[in-house]
């Protein structure tokens, strides 16, 4: 007989183990969805997993996916490490790229090295104002954080469908709903010759160690962490809750504006309606399989860009629709969820209780 | 403004509130019970894409509604299982549920996009229906519609005058208490959440056969978060859920009567009316905090175990 | 008829035998048996964490136990769940209730009953009505609970026992929430129903009380029934002596202390409530001084939250002059700041307000304690770990070690951190709440003597309590709260329990010679 039994500690073996469970059950999932759907199992699953990381140039469009995945991950790990549920990466993430394309088609002509960072930083200001503005609702008028933001992402999404139809059109671009392109002063520059990998990557992974130390090393990670697990213990400590929560939005929306301006200056080189595939929300994915850990993040970031890539690839060499990424998340999510239910309890198998 | 363009838009919110009704009529239900279940947005996608497929495969626009109905219940059976019985974070299972409901039906939906069904035909009520104004407002509507104006009348009653309904407020605002006394509380959580898929199943079918009878990825657009705001703004009570639907079907549709009379605005920056709306609404109801406390479910979103009681 | 009373008489109410309950870790109950007979009022005796809970939660169906047998009225029988109970006869009085506040006190009788006793009763509020009279339990069906006392809410509880007949009451530690006053009412209603056939199961760990209500007392410890016995034939010395195990240090009387200097003050507080459900307090003046114990009684819910949150800082409205300290005002100040200048808190809530549960006792130093542990916003780990350890062995707090998780406490030994934690910052100011409720014996004498400690090295303590016998055996000045108003403060040697309980009932509020006494005393 099989029977569930609360443990008396969490078990520190599952915590890590979980995700990786998780990620196998969906892969089981997977053959058995695509054997339903008379495809090849095995075939589809190296497509989706291994064929993204086969060669140079795939491993490197995988990091250009892997860069906004991190640094919004890392933003939100530690919004939900305070407790504050920010699903509002995505709309900070388009705020950040229509931001700091206005900077750069404003300097288009400019030779200048200011422009590039300039540029930037017209993103991170962007992205910290989109998140900036359901923050203080929440902390004035006890909005609600998760609807606002949701809000905001669609606000977001159709000012950015309206800028590039309208004011940041290209004059020459036959009326296709695109800016023109940058100028190759505020184009990212790129780290590895003959590829798509460029600085904003690197940006990512350095603030993933950012997110982690802060978190782990200083006395202001402490108070988020204290925040966030137990919030009358943080009032009782006398923990500021106004700016325990405006650091964790600002630096989410910072880091996600960055993505945001870094997908434009980057790899695609303009302003474009679809910018982004749902990165921002793809990252809630990404911080939660990573343990909201900013270091874990990184991992998780590189399996879901696989994932990302995979669809693609799986979608140009076997007809799977690219919807099957999504689906993929959403399952992935669930398992982990259900998983993470053995950190505090264990099956035990023993004969049935003799009286 | 004529009064021929009056009645249209009145008739048009009505139409496009009719979904956000349907949809907070059963998550008003489920916060009730306590639970929060924020995968609105990924079960509507769901009960659109079924009961479309349905709907296209017989040729029956009821058998559509039905399999909505059948598939939303089920989605929010996953829930159900991972918040309940597996103790998972409500918010973050609901966001699961959101992503795997919008990925799933778009990948399910890819091969039906740009079909179109024969959904369900306006049917004007025979004298009603020739009240001045109010029948062109009221009264030449779809099935779906009408059942939508007796179902909060139900549901008012249900909650708030039967046994059934003093269960729900029980559960909903203290479950220790309620497990305490025997009522079985994770049962009466279940049924909720249930309800609350085959509500929002039913308004995604809604969305598929009746509002624009096809399929499209992602055509609810937001609907479903919209409809956790108006239950918010309705300080859960079934009333006011049925008068802010039809506030936020009227911001929805803004755009066409401004267009209508002739207002000049990118319909880009108009198609963010109903999220603008929504954000001020949330703002001017949640300010009185004193107030939230003491509508709001006690127990909404909070994690309840049986087996903590020993 | 009379036959079958008799017969009724010559067998037990209920019989436990050899139940037993085991959770992870812990033998909650191990082979405890009891027996009740009608109209028999039994104690249910031991220290917390003895088993007593768990049992009676089997009575009612509540918990299931994993071998045992239960007899009822000679008949065995398996409780699976509380309507069962319910339908057997059986009524519970919960210590925390169960009562919704959203509701009515009828809605709340109905919620109990099924809907074949519902129409047997017919008109539910009029057949409330009738047995509020019957027993003087004065509980009006259409008031909703959030208006009622805690008083009033234990009786709209009993009353919810009454309405379906009961046979077997059990009361989970009723006493514990009521001014001496409403005791000795709720003793009347308990004999007039005993007198009546109904068995009555009172737990306490309050002697007194059960040597003058109880004709039986079962003892446990440690999950076992360690003893029998009549409790009028008992001294309280005696039955302490069972329930404790080996002849623990007892608390003894403890001499008083002149206070010196003011050290805090508030003065002429009005507060509105912030929370639909919560208390206002209203024109609140009190001054500590340093050196002493002030302690303030009262039923729970009077108003001593938002009393601590107003004093704490985490009620952040601002509150000027009304609060001081050595004479500087600090209602503006922040909870933060207010640290800072030596004020400390040990909370009522241990777990998730006092510590952090799924965090480090390490970091649970941190949680308050931050001074010299940080540099440049940096946490200094290292000194912070050899601080908690020191913490640790000098509070003697039974754990794993400083990286042992809050939760994983005994709430005894989690006290005695939180405790040590804040004395260890060396505060003028203490706000102590409710420091050794649901403690066991051992932990709270260590908690009394630390508090004693530092009042003698010249701290003020403001220490809040339910627990009367406390204040009197702790405070040097004592006063009581009552719906958000405070009576006058009077040094606790003039005073006596009888008055201190009528306060608590509120008789200081109307009456003219407020704050007169002090200068008396």
């Amino acid at each position: 007989m099989i029977r569930i039994q609360a443990r008396t500690e969490p078990s520190s073996l599952m915590k890590l183990a979980s995700p990786l469970i998780a990620i196998l059950c969906t892969l089981i999932f997977g053959c058995i969805l695509f054997s339903a759907l008379d495809k090849n199992p095995f075939q589809a699953l190296h497509v989706l997993l291994i064929a993204p990381l086969s060669d140079i140039y795939n491993v490197g469009e995988m990091l250009v996916k892997m860069g906004p995945l991190l640094l919004c991950a890392v933003g939100l790990s530690l919004c939900y490490r305070a407790n504050m549920w920010n699903i509002g990466a995505e709309g900070q993430l388009l705020a950040g790229a229509l931001g700091g394309s206005v900077v750069a088609l404003t300097f288009i002509d400019s030779e200048s090295v200011l422009v590039l960072p300039c540029t930037l930083v017209a993103g991170i200001v962007s992205g910290m104002l989109w998140s900036a503005v359901p923050t203080y609702l929440k902390l004035r008028f006890n909005s609600n954080l998760i609807l606002t933001t949701i809000m905001f992402n669609y606000i977001g999404l159709y000012l950015l469908i309206w800028a590039v139809n309208g004011p940041l059109r290209d004059p020459d671009g036959y009326g296709f709903p695109e800016s023109a392109l940058f100028s190759d002063a505020t184009i990212l520059p790129t780290l590895v010759e003959g590829s798509r990998i460029h600085l904003g990557i690197l940006l990512a992974i350095i603030a993933a160690f950012i997110g982690w130390f802060i978190l782990a090393k200083t006395h202001l990670g402490f108070q988020i962490r204290v925040f966030g697990a137990d919030e009358p213990a943080a009032k009782y400590a006398g923990f500021n809750s106004k700016k325990l929560s405006w650091f964790v939005m600002l630096f989410s929306g910072a880091l996600a504006g960055l993505a945001g301006v870094s997908e434009v200056t980057g790899p695609i080189g303009q302003l474009v309606p679809n910018i982004s595939p749902g990165y921002g929300y793809s990252a809630i994915i990404v911080a939660y399989l990573g343990r909201l850990h900013p270091l874990g993040a990184i991992v998780a970031a590189v399996f879901l860009a696989v994932l990302y890539m995979g669809g693609d690839l799986a979608q140009i060499e076997m007809g799977i629709p690219i919807a099957v990424v999504g689906m993929f998340q959403g399952v992935l999510l669930f398992f982990l969820l259900a998983c993470d239910f053995f950190i505090r309890n264990r099956l035990i198998f023993n004969k049935p209780i003799t009286h | 403004m004529d009064a021929d363009l009056i009645v249209q838009i009145l008739f048009a919110a009505i139409k496009t509130g009719t979904p956000l009704l349907l949809i907070a009529l059963g998550e008003v239900i489920c916060e009730k019970s306590g639970i929060l279940n924020l995968g609105q947005e990924g079960m509507m996608l769901m009960g659109a894409v079924v009961g479309f497929i349905a709907a296209f495969s017989t040729g029956n626009a009821g058998f559509g509604v039905l399999a909505a109905m059948l598939m939303g219940s089920f989605m929010s059976l996953i829930f159900a299982v991972l918040v309940l019985q597996l103790g998972a974070n409500q918010v973050a299972t609901g966001l699961a549920l959101t992503i795997f409901g919008t990925g799933l039906s778009a990948f399910i939906g890819s091969e039906f996009v740009g079909n179109t069904v024969q959904g369900f035909q306006p049917i004007a009520i025979p004298l009603l229906a020739t009240i001045p104004y109010l029948g062109d407002i009221l009264f030449k509507h779809d099935i779906l519609v009408y059942l939508s104006f007796g179902l909060p009348i139900t549901i008012a009653f249900v909650a708030n005058r039967t046994r059934i309904g003093l269960i729900l407020k029980a559960v909903g605002e203290n479950p220790h208490a309620a497990n305490a006394i025997g009522i079985k509380v994770l049962k009466v959580r279940y049924l909720a959440i249930l309800f609350g898929g085959a509500m929002t199943g039913l308004a995604g079918s809604y969305m598929s056969l009746v509002y624009t009878p096809m399929w499209a990825e992602n055509m609810t657009a937001g609907r479903g978060w919209i409809a956790l705001a108006l239950v918010v703004f309705a300080s859960w009570r079934v009333g006011r859920i049925m008068l802010g639907a039809y506030l936020f079907g009227f911001a929805s549709i803004m755009h066409l009567v401004l267009q209508g009379l002739g207002v000049d605005i990118s319909s880009n920056l108009l198609a963010m009316m109903p999220y603008v709306a929504t954000v001020i609404v949330m703002v001017v109801i949640s300010a009185d905090q004193f107030k939230e406390k003491l509508l709001a479910p006690r127990s909404l979103g909070k994690p309840f175990d049986p087996r903590d009681m020993a | 008829m009379a036959e079958t009373l008799k017969k009724r008489h010559s067998i037990p109410r209920i019989e436990l035998a050899n139940i037993t309950k085991q959770y992870p870790g812990c033998l909650a109950n191990d082979n405890v048996s009891l027996t009740l007979m009608p109209g028999e009022i039994h104690a249910l005796l031991g220290e917390n964490g003895a088993g007593k809970s768990t049992l009676v939660k089997t009575i009612y169906g509540v918990v299931s136990p994993d071998s045992g047998d239960i007899i009822w009225d000679g008949k065995a029988v398996s409780i699976k769940s509380p309507s069962k109970a319910r339908e057997l006869g059986i009524g519970m009085v919960f210590q925390h209730f169960s009562l919704f506040e959203t509701l009515t006190v009828s809605q709340n009788i109905e919620l109990c009953l099924t809907p074949l006793q519902l129409t047997k009763i017919g008109n539910l509020a009029s057949s409330i009505t009738a047995l509020s009279e019957k027993y003087g339990l004065n509980v009006d069906p259409d008031s909703y609970v959030h208006s009622l006392s805690i008083g009033e809410r234990q009786r709209v509880e009993i009353m919810r026992c009454l309405v379906q007949s009961v046979k077997l009451l059990i009361l989970d530690e009723p006493t514990s929430v009521l001014t001496p006053q409403e005791v000795s009412g709720l003793f009347q209603v308990l004999r007039t129903l005993a007198q009546e056939g109904c068995s009555i199961l009172f737990i306490s760990h309050k002697l007194h009380e059960v040597t003058e209500v109880c004709q039986q007392a079962t003892i446990l410890r440690a999950g076992k029934v360690i003893d029998t016995c009549e409790p009028a034939k008992e001294t309280p010395a005696s039955i302490a002596k069972m329930m404790v195990g080996e002849l623990a240090e007892q608390d003894a009387g403890y001499s008083k202390k002149e206070g010196l200097h003011t050290v805090f003050s508030m003065t002429s507080l009005n507060l509105a409530t912030k929370h639909p459900f919560g208390t206002s307090l209203k024109d609140i003046s009190f001054e500590l001084k340093a050196g002493e114990i002030l302690g303030i009684a009262g039923v729970a819910g009077n108003g001593q939250d938002e009393l601590m949150a107003i004093i704490s800082g985490e009620d952040e409205r601002n509150t000027g002059a009304a609060l001081a300290l050595e004479k500087q005002s600090i209602g503006q100040l922040s909870a933060a700041q207010r640290r800072k200048l030596g004020m400390a808190y040990v909370p009522e809530e241990r777990l998730g307000r006092g510590a952090v549960p799924d965090m480090s006792l390490t970091e649970n130093t941190l949680l308050t304690h931050s001074q010299g542990f940080i540099k440049s916003g940096i946490v200094q780990w290292k000194p912070l770990t050899d601080y908690a350890k020191k913490l640790i062995a000098q509070y003697k707090v039974k754990c794993h070690g400083e990286f042992s998780e809050a939760k994983s406490l005994s709430g005894g030994n989690l006290q005695k951190f939180i405790m040590g934690r804040e004395i260890g910052q060396n505060p003028k100011v203490l706000v102590c709440a409710h420091p050794t409720w649901g403690v066991d014996v051992g932990a709270a004498l260590a908690i009394h003597q630390a508090l004693l400690r530092l009042r003698d090295q010249g701290a003020a303590i403001l220490l809040v309590s339910e627990d009367i016998d406390e204040l009197f055996l702790l405070a040097d000045r004592m006063a009581a709260v009552c719906d958000g108003h405070l009576s006058p403060v009077v040094k606790t040697l003039d005073t006596s329990i009888d008055e201190i309980g009528q306060w608590m009932a509120g008789t200081f509020i109307h009456s003219p010679s407020h704050h007169s006494e002090e200068t008396t005393a």
